[in-house]
């Protein structure tokens, strides 16, 4: 059971590593999810951060993906109070980095 | 660095009426009370030490790096710059009274006869200028940051003591608040989203310090010796938000200077600290 759970997170967290919107997400001048968020999912995401909730168990919570690239794009729409950066209506990413975060994102 | 963003998108939510269009005191005993509920057991005058109060540990690494501070020559060159007269023969210390003791945690102060904020920096650069020296670069580290180090040192563990008396004080006071509360830059922070909503809280591997304490423990050496005055931290908060930074010495950080010191009234002075 234990093996077979280390063996799904391992392949899960190597599939996500490939993904080329990671290195976005991850790049303290670009994404920098790391500064707000942890990620429970990806071992190589280190980070001691409160600021935001974990990035985690993200299909259940956003089965739909274009709520998730929405959530990205300008977190503001839902919650005018957030402090997260509005990454789309604000250009952070250009939009193609935004649908590659989306897509690491989903995967955690 | 993009600034397009600069000063765009205005909101001043999150701290709900308590602390809406409230006087100084109404505004510090609010940001007071709000820490106080969220950090149950820190003392008010441990707020001095910012990030470093929330534990034992950050704390005693604080007070490691405190014990032989790395940035002494620093303070060194500015007491040099301190006692070396001006070429009338006058000093720094015969321009201020009681030669500049207990001196700093009255500053910012509102003249009115200037209907301005007079900052601490500027009242040494006065000094410079009433005896005939050109004044120092508010943002240049080997003079101006040395010099106001040194001369802080002198009012070192002074309570903070900020009066906005009158209508003209009160609305430079509350220039300074608007622009604590605005949302700036691409990232679209406002210090209040960190330094208020969200202290105690981790961004990455730093604790966010709270905005009451701040004030009176500056400049900073951060990383050990690396000066910042103020407004230097300023200018750096706004370029980490993406926003066009205003200058050190400007007159929107005197105003936000004024606002934010007025929120450590009754603290001590620390002069001057090491930071991360």
């Amino acid at each position: 059971m234990f093996v077979a759970w280390v063996a799904v997170a391992a392949t899960s967290s190597a599939a996500a590593a490939d993904l080329p919107g990671r290195a976005i997400a991850h790049d303290q001048e670009k994404g920098n999810c790391l500064a707000c968020h942890r990620m429970p999912a990806d071992p190589g995401a280190e980070t001691g951060a409160t600021l935001g909730p974990p990035l985690a168990d993200i299909k259940r919570r956003y089965p739909d993906r274009a709520a998730l690239r929405a959530q990205i794009w300008d977190a503001s729409v839902k919650n005018p109070a957030t402090i997260m950066p509005p990454y789309g209506r604000h250009r952070i990413l250009s939009e193609a980095e935004i649908d590659l975060v989306t897509e690491y994102i989903h995967g955690l | 660095m993009n600034a397009r963003f600069a000063l765009a998108g205005c909101a001043l939510l999150a701290f709900g009426a308590s602390v809406a269009a409230a006087s100084p005191e109404e505004d510090r005993t609010a940001f007071v009370r709000t820490f106080q509920q969220r950090f149950p057991g820190i003392a008010l005058d441990d707020y001095v030490h910012g990030g470093f109060m929330f534990s034992r540990a950050s704390r005693s690494h604080y007070d490691d790096i405190m014990a032989f501070p790395p940035f002494l020559g620093d303070i060194e060159r500015g007491k040099v710059l301190w006692d070396t007269p001006f070429r009338n023969g006058r000093t720094y210390a015969e321009c201020l009274p009681d030669g500049g003791r207990n001196l700093a945690g009255t500053y910012p102060r509102f003249s009115a006869a200037e209907n301005r904020v007079i900052t601490f920096e500027m009242l040494l650069n006065r000094c410079r200028r009433d005896n005939g020296e050109a004044e120092y670069r508010y943002d240049d580290r080997a003079t101006m940051g040395v010099l106001t180090a040194y001369a802080r040192s002198l009012s070192d563990g002074m309570r903070m003591d900020i009066k906005v008396d009158g209508a003209a004080a009160l609305a430079k006071y509350e220039e300074g608040r608007r622009l604590f509360f605005r949302r700036i830059g691409q990232m679209n922070f406002a210090c209040s989203n960190c330094h208020l909503d969200n202290a105690g809280k981790v961004m990455r591997m730093e604790t966010i310090s709270p905005a009451v304490g701040q004030a009176v423990h500056f400049p900073v050496f951060r990383g050990g010796d690396e000066l910042y005055t103020l407004h230097m931290r300023y200018t750096r908060c706004m370029m980490q938000v993406r926003a066009q930074p205003f200058p050190a010495g400007s007159e929107a950080f005197n105003n936000l200077e004024y606002f934010h010191s007025y929120l450590s009234n009754g603290l001590p002075l620390q002069a001057s600290v090491y930071r991360r």
